[in-house]
């Protein structure tokens, strides 16, 4: 095990990801994500890797993919709009089933919109970031020791499922100091046998492509995607669970929101209101268990987001609409403190109590 | 530490200038000085000065700061009254210069005059558990480039070694040894060695230039926050 530091969380994933054994960086400068940026910039000279500053995010996002294409565990980061532009590279990745890491530090938008933290590209993220079908599997750190643990178990998913993973996280994640362990490096990264590295003359050419006119092919390639999506959606959802166990309402809630929420939820406690938290780690696959589960013991759902209420509608599905899902937002940049979320809860026994 | 009339803090993002500066500054209006902080951070969008304003104007001390710091508008620019505070005499004041040589860049517009008035200390604000300044040499490496970019040559060392607020004593008490390599290998003296109050009682007997610092709260920081629980990833 390593010993304690004190990073902040866009350092965390640099670093991790090097640790990881990424040593392709591709990148374009934005706030609140630029420290992965500068951190790659002055590390990936002094150990061999490439830092590469991009003429734009979506060249950056298409040198991700050259370097994807060769087996190597390659990555790129941006914040909301450079993330927008990087959906047709995305697509590209996923067409072509390859894993590449994406990081998303998220700031308010829409538009060019502000600098401050926001999770408004919840459905950027677990939509399918990009024009066609296919899924990208979505991260949502909630610490700086989270930032740095997700980012190699990134690359680990994505490389496992040949498909691209996001690391989602808002402006205040990235920005905040903790004191974080980090994890130990990967020694050697995988082997791919479909990686374009050279024949040698010694065996076929292999072929890293999206494009397939024949209908036939193209469906068959399709349902076989969607075959391994359904695999990652019934093994990959991680969340975490606080104080379930008796609780009557529950809050879900990820990255900064949920930090505040665990604070109103033990203030409510103090005050007799039993209520819980469902973590998402994973935003795609969304853990429909475990909230479908919860609908049977809780009256009410939360959300807690800073968005307009994007993951709200997933709590919706997953639970079927079986009981009411309030939602708590803020948006702009602003977060909600405590006591906001406070208010949510009282208004949710409240209305329980029949008051 | 001796008064000067004008003290700069700069040091590796993350460093702790910030929180020390308003410390610094709070420390020199106690002792009776008229004294302004000033925000010279153009590099970094979050955790600024200006996050303490309503208790710096509560202690009369003036914050200087570019108009957009905290706004929503990414602009680097920098306001006309650091130049006055520079230049007045009568005033004290203490900068908080902004990270790395990119955020340095900005104090050589002031350095001919801080230099010519000579009466000023340029500190370096090192912290060991940093994962860019861990070893002495990554830390002088840091302290080159920022000469470099700010113009002014540095006049001491401000071990300001730290695990937020997970910090114990002994953190600091192992820091001492890297901070005076640092200073062996540039001949800076260490003028402070920083550490938030609560762990200060451990400390005064042991270290001779102990600067005790109060943590600056952001507005959704908490008094105790419940941390995330572990989880199996």
């Amino acid at each position: 095990m390593q010993e304690k530091v004190l990073m902040k969380g866009n350092e965390a994933i640099a670093e991790a990801a090097i640790l990881a054994g990424c040593r392709h960086y591709f990148g374009y400068p934005i706030t609140p994500q630029t420290e992965v940026a500068a951190y790659m910039a002055k590390k990936m000279p002094k150990i061999g890797g490439t830092f590469l500053q991009a003429e734009s995010e979506i060249a950056a996002i298409n040198m991700v993919y050259g370097a994807a294409s060769t087996g190597k565990r390659a990555m790129t980061s941006s914040s909301s709009p450079g993330i927008a532009l990087k959906c047709e590279g995305i697509s590209y990745l996923a067409g072509s089933d390859l894993p590449a890491l994406i990081v998303n530090v998220q700031r308010g938008g829409p538009g060019l919109g502000g600098i401050q933290p926001s999770q408004s590209d919840y459905y950027l993220a677990t939509r399918g970031p990009g024009h066609g079908d296919f899924h990208v599997i979505v991260l949502a750190p909630s610490s700086v020791q989270e930032m740095a643990d997700l980012t190699g178990k990134a690359f680990e998913l994505a490389e496992k499922y040949r498909m691209p993973a996001m690391l989602l996280a808002d402006g205040t994640m990235g920005q905040m100091m903790e004191p974080v362990v980090l994890p130990d490096p990967v020694e050697t990264v995988p082997e791919k046998t479909w990686a374009v590295t050279g024949t040698g003359c010694a065996r076929e050419h292999r072929i890293i492509n999206s494009l397939d006119l024949s209908p036939v092919n193209l469906e068959r390639l399709n349902l076989e995607r969607f075959k391994r999506y359904e695999k990652v959606e019934a093994e990959e959802a991680m969340w975490e669970s606080f104080l379930m166990e008796d609780a009557e309402i529950c809050i879900v809630s990820c990255g900064i929101t949920a930090r505040v929420s665990r604070n109103a939820i033990v203030a409510a406690r103090e005050k007799g209101i039993r209520v819980g938290m469902i973590r998402p780690i994973t935003l795609w696959p969304f853990p429909k268990k475990a909230l479908l589960n919860a609908a049977d013991q809780v009256h009410d759902f939360i959300c807690v987001e800073l968005n307009m209420g994007q993951m709200a509608e997933d709590v919706e599905l997953a639970i079927r609409c079986r009981k009411p899902v309030a939602r708590c937002n803020r948006v702009g940049g602003m977060i909600p403190s405590p006591d906001e979320v406070l208010e949510a809860i009282y208004k949710a026994a409240g209305k329980e109590a029949g008051k | 530490m001796e008064t000067r009339r004008l003290t700069l803090f700069a040091g590796h993002y993350g460093s702790g200038k910030t929180n020390i500066a308003i410390n610094y500054a709070l420390y020199l209006k106690r002792a009776g000085y008229p004294v302004a902080i000033a925000d010279l951070d153009i590099v970094n969008p979050y955790y600024r000065t200006k996050d303490s304003e309503q208790m710096l104007s509560e202690n009369g001390i003036e914050l200087i700061v570019s108009p957009y710091a905290n706004s929503n508008v990414d602009l680097p620019s920098m306001p006309k009254e650091i130049y006055g505070l520079v230049c007045d005499p009568s005033r004290y004041g203490v900068l908080d210069i902004g990270g790395d040589d990119r955020g340095a860049l900005a104090l050589g517009r002031y350095a001919a005059d801080i230099v010519w008035e000579n009466n000023y200390e340029m500190l370096l604000v090192i912290n060991r558990a940093r994962p860019l300044t861990r070893t002495p040499e990554d830390t002088v490496e840091v302290l080159r480039e920022m000469e470099q970019a700010g113009g002014i040559p540095f006049t001491g060392i401000v071990n300001n070694t730290n695990l937020g607020l997970d910090t114990r004593a002994e953190d600091v008490l192992s820091s001492l040894a890297y901070a005076d390599a640092v200073s062996a290998l540039t001949g800076l003296p260490v003028k402070m060695t920083c550490a938030m109050r609560s762990i200060v009682p451990e400390l005064n007997d042991k270290i001779g230039n102990l600067f005790p610092l109060e943590i600056q709260k952001l507005y959704y920081m908490l008094d105790s926050e419940v941390r995330n629980g572990k989880t199996d990833i």
